[in-house]
C-alpha cells in the first residue's frame, strides 16, 4: 500500500463544497471576504506547480464580473431602496402595469452595499470551485467514482478530452479553406467548416468506440445478476433526487421544504445503499487508486466543520452571520465565525507543499 | 494461433476478402502487404472481431483466433487475447495520461491491482516509455504516441498483437524504434504479431512470413524472399536484387552488402554521375525565417532558396518544423521574424485569390481540400473561385489524375486519387511554386510511382517544388536538393545525393548497399549498366 502524501482529489472537492455551503449560509460581507481569502491562500499555496494556467484565476475573473454586473443592475434597474442617496439618475416613468420595474432614480449607499454582498456570496461559491479545480483535476475525481457510475464517468472524461481535439480539427480545416481561397468567416464559412468538423468528430467517435470495445470496455462477468444491478441503479437515482430536494431545503432555509435535514439524510443513506449494492461486484479493478488516509479525512472534514461553525454561530447569535445595511453599520465577526475561517485553513497543515512532496519522493527513490 | 478457414467478407456488393485460407503459427511475425483497397485493414480487423461485429457486412466461413470463433466472440471478449492498434493511435486514446492509458484495458479486464502495477512497469520498460509515464498524451510526438498505443494493448498480456501501418506517420528514426520494440516482443516474449504496412523497405527485414494480397481477392503467402521474387510491389532492395540476378533475393541490407561485391566493382569503374543541374532563377526564398506557436519556437532562422525547375526535399524528425516551413512559404502562417518571399512578394500579404495563383499547397490530409459531392462539381467550383476559364481545372485534373469518373464522390476515391485530384485543383491556376506536405503517406507503390511521374513532369515545366517528407526512397528518386531540419534549424542543405548519402538515418536502401558509392536508385544503376559496354 502506498503511503498517503497528499489529500485525495475527492477530499479537496469535499473541502470546497463545505466552504461553498458556509458562504451560502451567511450574508456578512466581512465573513465572506475572510472565507474568500482563506480559499485563495490555500489554493495558491497548494496548487501543483506543473499546472500551466490555474483555473482559480479564470473563476476569480468570472466572480468579479458577477459582482460588477449585480452592482450595475442595481444602479440602473434596481429597486429604489431607502437610505443615504449617493446620486440620482434621470428616471424613466413606467406605465402602471410595470410598477415593480424602475429605470434610473436615486441610488443609495445601502442599495449598493446589499448588491455587493449578494454578489460576494456567489463569488465565494465560484472561488471555492475554482480552487477545487486547481487543487485536483476533475478527471481524477471522476476516476474515483464508484463502479456503478463508471459508464457516466467515462462519458464525461471522453467529452473532456474531446473539446481540445475539436478545436484542433477546426484549425486544420480553416487552414485548408484558406488554401482554396474559401471564406473562413461569416455564414458560408461557418457552414463550410462545421460540416467537415462534424464528419471528423463522428469519425473519431467511431474509432474511439472501436478502441474501447477492443480493450474490454463494458465487459460484464456472468456472475453478476442484472436485476441486482438495476436495483442498485434505481436506489441511487431515487436517493440522489431526495438528496437534491433536501439539500435545497437546507440551503434555502427550513421553511421552504419541511424536514429538509431529515430528507437530505435519507437521500444520502439511499445513495450510499445504492453504491454499496453495486460496489460489491468486482468486474473492474482500479489501477493505483490514490490512498485515503488521515490527511484526506482532515482536509474534507475541515470544509464541513467550517460550514457547521457558521451555522452554530448563526444559532448562537443570528446577527453574527446575517448583516443588513439598514441601519448602516460596520459588519462584526464573532469569535465563533472567525473560528470557521481558521478551520478552513487546515489543509495548509495536512497537505504538504510542492517542495516537500518532491523531497518525499526523492528519498523514496534513494532508498529503493 | 489464427486460422482463416474459407473466409469471405463484403461490406456492400463486392467481396473484399474471397475464400481466404491462412494459418498463422504461434510466435510468428506476419506482414500483410497489398495495394490500397486490397482488404489489408479488413483482414487485420477480423482477427480482433472488429469486423464484422463493429463494421457490419457479411461474413462467410470463419476465423478462429486462439480457439475462439469470431462469429460468436465480440471484440470485448477478445480483449485479453488480441491487442489491436489502429492506423491513427491518437484516435484510440481513452484517458489523458500515459500511465492511465496503459492501465485502461487491464482495469476493464478486472486484473488484480498488484499484477496490474507490475505489468504497467513491464510495458513501460518494453516500449522504453518510463520517462514519459506522467506525461499528457496530447504532448507526445508521433513515435511516442505509437509506442504508448502498443504498450497500452501489451499490458493486457494478449497472445496476439495486430498493428495497422504502425510506421506510416513516423520519421525513419522513430519507425526504427517502434519496429525494434516489436522484434523484441517476438523474440523475447514469443508474441504472435500481424502487421500491415505500405513501406515494405522498413518492415521486410523483420518478417518471418509475408502475405501478399493482389487486390482481386487473390493471395500469396510465404517466406519474404520467395513472395517478393515475383511481386509487383517491391522495395528498392528487392528490385536491385532482381536487377543483379541474385537468388534467393536478399531481404536485409546486410545480406545484400555481402553479395554485391562484383556489382560494386563494376559500378566503380563506370563514369560518375553528372552533378545535378542548378535549375533556373530563384522562385522562393526565406531570410532568417522564424515562426512560433505561443512559447514554442518552430523555426529558428531558416535561410533557403528554391529555384525554378527543381525539387527540394525537406526532411527531419516529427516536429522539426517541416510543416511550419511550408505554411510560411504558402503564406498561411505569419513569420515571427525574418521573411519568406515568393518572387518579389511576401505571400502572407497577398489576397487569397492572388496567393492561390502564386503558390499551391497540398496539406498532409489532401482530402481536406475537397468539398463537393462529385468530382465534376469540385472542378467547376474551383474554376469559379480561382477565376479561371470553365474547364481549366478539369483539364489540369485529367493531366494529373487521368480520367476520374465525374460522378464519383471525392471521399470515395482512393488515397492516391484524392491526392492527384487535390494536386490537379491546386495546379490549375498555374502557380510557380508548389508545396507538398508528406504526400506519400498511405500511398502504395503504384500510387507512389504515378506521383513521381507527376513531379517529374512538373519539374520539366519549370515549376519549383518543395516536398516535406519522411520517405527517403521518394527523396532518392526525385529530389535535386535536400534540406534537413532539426529543432527548427537547417542542419544540412545541399544536393540531394550528398545530403542523404552522408546521413545514415536518411540514406535510401540502394545507397546503403552500394556505399561508399553514391548511387541512390535502382533506376540509375539499371540505366548505367545498360549504357555500359560490358
Amino acid at each position: 500500500m502506498r503511503r498517503e502524501r497528499t489529500p485525495h482529489a475527492v477530499a479537496w472537492w469535499i473541502w470546497a463544497a463545505g466552504l461553498a455551503l458556509a458562504a451560502l449560509r451567511t450574508s456578512n460581507p466581512l465573513l465572506l471576504a475572510l472565507l474568500a481569502a482563506a480559499i485563495v491562500v490555500v489554493c495558491v499555496a497548494r496548487t501543483p506547480r506543473d499546472l500551466q494556467q490555474s483555473p482559480l484565476a479564470t473563476f476569480a475573473r468570472v466572480a468579479l464580473i458577477i459582482i460588477l454586473v449585480r452592482v450595475v443592475l442595481q444602479i440602473v434597474f434596481g429597486q429604489r431602496l431607502p437610505g443615504h442617496v449617493l446620486f440620482t439618475l434621470p428616471s424613466v416613468p413606467m406605465p402602471s402595469w410595470a410598477e415593480g420595474v424602475s429605470i434610473g432614480g436615486p441610488v443609495s449607499i445601502e442599495g449598493l452595499l446589499s448588491a455587493i454582498t449578494g454578489g460576494l456570496r456567489l463569488a465565494v461559491v465560484l472561488l471555492a470551485f475554482g480552487a477545487a479545480n486547481a487543487l485536483a483535476s476533475p478527471r481524477a475525481v471522476l476516476r474515483s467514482l464508484p463502479g456503478l457510475l463508471h459508464e457516466v464517468a467515462v462519458a464525461i472524461t471522453v467529452a473532456l478530452c474531446f473539446a481540445p481535439e475539436v478545436l484542433a480539427s477546426v484549425r486544420r480545416i480553416q487552414q485548408a479553406r484558406l488554401l482554396r481561397g474559401r471564406p473562413t468567416t461569416g455564414i458560408a464559412g461557418m457552414r463550410g467548416i462545421a460540416v467537415p468538423v462534424l464528419e471528423d468528430a463522428l469519425d473519431r467517435s467511431i474509432q474511439l468506440a472501436a478502441s474501447m470495445g477492443a480493450r474490454g470496455f463494458g465487459r460484464r462477468p456472468v456472475s453478476v445478476s442484472l436485476a441486482r444491478e438495476r436495483t442498485a441503479l434505481a436506489t441511487l437515482i431515487l436517493g440522489s433526487m431526495i438528496l437534491l430536494v433536501g439539500g435545497y431545503g437546507v440551503l434555502a432555509g427550513s421553511s421552504v421544504v419541511p424536514g429538509a435535514a431529515w430528507l437530505a439524510g435519507l437521500g444520502l443513506a439511499a445513495v450510499c445503499l445504492g453504491v454499496g449494492l453495486s460496489g460489491r461486484r468486482a468486474a473492474r479493478t482500479r489501477y493505483r487508486p490514490a490512498p485515503v488516509g488521515l490527511r484526506s479525512v482532515a482536509c474534507g472534514a475541515s470544509g464541513w466543520l467550517s460550514a457547521l461553525l457558521v451555522v452554530i454561530a448563526g444559532v448562537a447569535d443570528a446577527s453574527s452571520i446575517t448583516w443588513s445595511p439598514w441601519p448602516l453599520s460596520w459588519p462584526q465577526v464573532t469569535p465563533l465565525a472567525f473560528a470557521a475561517v481558521v478551520i478552513a485553513l487546515v489543509p495548509l497543515l495536512v497537505a504538504p507543499g510542492e517542495a516537500r512532496v518532491a523531497a518525499a519522493s526523492g528519498t523514496k527513490i534513494a532508498v529503493s | 494461433m489464427i486460422r482463416f478457414a474459407g473466409t469471405w467478407f463484403r461490406y456492400g456488393s463486392s467481396w473484399v476478402v474471397r475464400d481466404l485460407d491462412l494459418e498463422v503459427a504461434d510466435g510468428e511475425l506476419l506482414v500483410v502487404v497489398g495495394p490500397t483497397g486490397s482488404g489489408k485493414t479488413t483482414l487485420l480487423k477480423m482477427i480482433d472481431g472488429l469486423v464484422p461485429h463493429f463494421s457490419g457486412g457479411e461474413l462467410r466461413g470463419d476465423v478462429i483466433v486462439a480457439g475462439h470463433s469470431i462469429r460468436d466472440t465480440p471484440p470485448t471478449e477478445l480483449a485479453g487475447t488480441v491487442g489491436y492498434v489502429g492506423q491513427d493511435p491518437a484516435a484510440s486514446f481513452v484517458t489523458d495520461l500515459v500511465e492511465e492509458e496503459i492501465a485502461y484495458a487491464m482495469e476493464n479486464l478486472g486484473i488484480e491491482p498488484a499484477v496490474m502495477r507490475r505489468r504497467v512497469e513491464e510495458a513501460l520498460d518494453l516500449m522504453s516509455l518510463h520517462e514519459l509515464r506522467d506525461r499528457r498524451l496530447t504532448t507526445l510526438s508521433g513515435g511516442q504516441r505509437q509506442r504508448v498505443a502498443i504498450a497500452a494493448v501489451l499490458a493486457a498480456a494478449p497472445r496476439i498483437l495486430v498493428l495497422d501501418e504502425p510506421t506510416s506517420a513516423l520519421d525513419p528514426g522513430a519507425a526504427e524504434e517502434v519496429l525494434s520494440s516489436l522484434t523484441r516482443l517476438v523474440h523475447d516474449v514469443g508474441m504472435t504479431v500481424v502487421l500491415a504496412e505500405h513501406r515494405l523497405e522498413r518492415v521486410l527485414p523483420f518478417a518471418d512470413r509475408v502475405v501478399l494480397l493482389d487486390g482481386q481477392g487473390g493471395m500469396v503467402a510465404g517466406e519474404p524472399g520467395a513472395v517478393m521474387a515475383d511481386s509487383a510491389l517491391a522495395p528498392p532492395l528487392i528490385e536491385l536484387g532482381r536487377l543483379a540476378g541474385w537468388s534467393p533475393l536478399p531481404i536485409t541490407v546486410r545480406e545484400a552488402r555481402r553479395r554485391c561485391g562484383p556489382l560494386r566493382e563494376a559500378l566503380a569503374e563506370l563514369p560518375t554521375l553528372a552533378p545535378e543541374a542548378d535549375g533556373g532563377d530563384v522562385v522562393a526564398k526565406t531570410d532568417g525565417l522564424c515562426a512560433s506557436f505561443g512559447n514554442l519556437l518552430a523555426l529558428d532562422g531558416v535561410d533557403l532558396a528554391v529555384r525554378a525547375g527543381t525539387i527540394t526535399a525537406i526532411m527531419g524528425r516529427n516536429g522539426s518544423g517541416k510543416s511550419t516551413l511550408l505554411s510560411c512559404l504558402a503564406g498561411i502562417k505569419e513569420p515571427s521574424c525574418g521573411n519568406a518571399s515568393v518572387g518579389q512578394t511576401l505571400p502572407a500579404n497577398l489576397s487569397s485569390a492572388e496567393r492561390i495563383r502564386t503558390v499551391g499547397f497540398v496539406p498532409q490530409e489532401a482530402s481536406l481540400l475537397l468539398y463537393a459531392q462529385r468530382v465534376d462539381e469540385e472542378c467547376a467550383t474551383a474554376d469559379e473561385e480561382h477565376g479561371l476559364a470553365p474547364g481549366t481545372t478539369a483539364a489540369s485534373v485529367t493531366a494529373i489524375a487521368g480520367e476520374l469518373a465525374p460522378d464519383r464522390h471525392p471521399r470515395d476515391l482512393s488515397e492516391g486519387q484524392q491526392l492527384a485530384l487535390a494536386l490537379g485543383i491546386v495546379l490549375a491556376p498555374a502557380p510557380r511554386l508548389v508545396l507538398l506536405d508528406e504526400p506519400t503517406r498511405g500511398l502504395d507503390y503504384e500510387a507512389k510511382r504515378s506521383l513521381v511521374a507527376i513531379l517529374e513532369m512538373l519539374r520539366a515545366k519549370g515549376v519549383a517544388i518543395v516536398v516535406a517528407t519522411h520517405d527517403v526512397e521518394l527523396v532518392a528518386q526525385v529530389a535535386d536538393h535536400a534540406v534537413v531540419l532539426a529543432q527548427g534549424e537547417v542542419i544540412a542543405n545541399g544536393g540531394a545525393r550528398e545530403v542523404i548519402c552522408h546521413t545514415p538515418a536518411f540514406a535510401p536502401q540502394v545507397a546503403k548497399v552500394l556505399s561508399p558509392l553514391a548511387w541512390l536508385t535502382v533506376g540509375e544503376v539499371a540505366a548505367v549498366l545498360e549504357g555500359s559496354p560490358s
